[in-house]
């Protein structure tokens, strides 16, 4: 064969290498960030989680697995948090507020998650919930106090968390939903509240 | 010099086998990756260096045979565009951080599919082929750059926004810097970048 034949021939076999490992690493071309692609997944794989021991804002030890069989909204926060926690609080306010009262409690709960132990003990947690009107039953204010057990729960769910140059933490922010399975089965945007609450109410 | 590795180039081999393995450290890849700026624009390019300089190190003679059986320059430069163009997504640079293979490959991709390759293939390219492999970088360098510096949300999980915006910046700065230089190059040298015109090949052009 000649030179610019298998010139031709080997840049056709690398072009289309390359293109699939684009379209392996991308999941089809539409996750181009991390934060997509823990979305893709999860909507693919509903994903296990660590039965980890939480302690809520009066300070009640309980467990994840004690939300079993009923439908979980869960997000992360840190109460010191000025920024994207105060939104998102508001916006799980927004959302326990769509939800059927006949179902709140019973069939949905809604749990606020710090990855702040240190800082977050049951008083700040109580009054960052109060701020919220989070009632501390259908919504709690929680935070895991083993460092390793909170790990391990961050990394199911695909949450980093890294400190900032002003002492507090930058996040990635997102609604979680946790099925009456005990699996995480949907994560979406904080803007999308309504999306997210009309799906709860179509699982209900 | 032609054949076989002379005394100073086998000292060069081993003095960027132990900087390659130095970068591989842990100390170094958490210093050089905990900032967004410094993972894109120091290791990744010292990692890219590295291959090119590892190709220089293999006699001429060896790399002209190297060419002809990879195909010619073509399939060089277009691995080096696929392999160069994933490290940029955020997704990749996520990754890397997250996921010990992905580092892995990011180490050996990056040397050995980015510059090893373009060195290969940079003595056949002609002055066309050249330019488009610059352009093409400067291009991609600065619309990525551009898009850290506006993009509404924080694009890498493990990097702090205004590191993103950062990063972004400096890629801008570092394309157009990069731009005038080679346009400076194409004034002065005739546009054959940092390599200088073939002199060791016999003359013919593989691709």
């Amino acid at each position: 064969m000649s030179l610019a034949k298998r010139s031709v021939l080997i840049s056709a076999l690398v072009t289309s290498l390359g293109t699939w490992v684009f379209w392996w690493g991308t999941d089809g071309f539409t996750a181009f960030t991390a934060e997509t692609a823990r979305r893709v997944e999860i909507l693919r794989s509903p994903r296990a989680l660590p039965d980890v021991t939480l302690e809520d804002q009066n300070g009640k030890i309980f467990h994840l697995k004690d939300y079993q069989g009923k439908l979980l909204a869960v997000d992360f926060i840190f109460t010191r948090c000025t920024t994207l926690c105060r939104s998102m609080g508001m916006i799980f306010k927004q959302i326990r507020d769509l939800i059927p009262e006949e179902s709140l409690g019973r069939d949905f709960a809604l749990l606020s998650i710090s990855f702040d132990p240190e800082h977050d003990a049951p008083a700040n947690l109580k009054k960052y919930g109060e701020a919220y009107g989070a009632d501390g039953e259908i919504w709690r204010i929680a935070r895991v106090r083993n460092k390793a057990e909170l790990q391990s729960l961050l990394d199911a769910f695909g949450i980093i968390v890294i400190p900032d140059q002003f002492g507090g933490f930058e996040h990635n922010t997102a609604l979680h939903l946790v099925g009456r399975d005990g699996r995480l089965r949907l994560i979406s945007d904080i803007d999308k509240a309504v999306p997210f609450a009309e799906q709860v109410v179509a699982l209900l | 010099m032609i054949g076989t590795l002379s005394h100073y180039s086998g000292r060069s081999a081993l003095a960027l086998g132990v900087f390659y393995l130095l970068l591989a450290t842990p100390i170094a890849r958490d210093w050089l990756e905990a900032s967004m700026s410094r993972h894109m624009l120091v290791q990744m390019p010292l990692l890219v260096v590295i291959g090119i300089i590892a190709a220089r190190l293999v006699p001429g003679r060896m790399q002209d045979s190297l060419l002809i059986r990879l195909g010619g320059a073509w399939p060089c430069v277009i691995a080096a565009l696929f392999a160069s163009s994933y490290w940029m997504l955020p997704r990749a640079l996520d990754a890397a951080l997250t996921d010990p293979w992905a580092e892995a490959a990011k180490f050996l991709s990056l040397p050995f599919l980015v510059g090893f390759p373009l060195v290969l293939a940079w003595r056949r390219l002609t002055l066309i082929g050249r330019g488009f492999v610059w352009t093409n970088f400067f291009s991609m360098l600065a619309v990525l750059g551009w898009l850290y510096i506006v993009a509404p949300v924080r694009v890498c999980n493990s990097y702090l926004v205004n590191d993103q915006e950062n990063a972004g910046w400096y890629m801008v700065i570092a394309s157009v810097l990069l731009f005038f230089w080679w346009l400076g190059t194409l004034l002065v040298g005739g546009g054959v970048g940092p390599d200088k015109p073939d002199q060791s090949g016999s003359g013919r052009t593989f691709a």
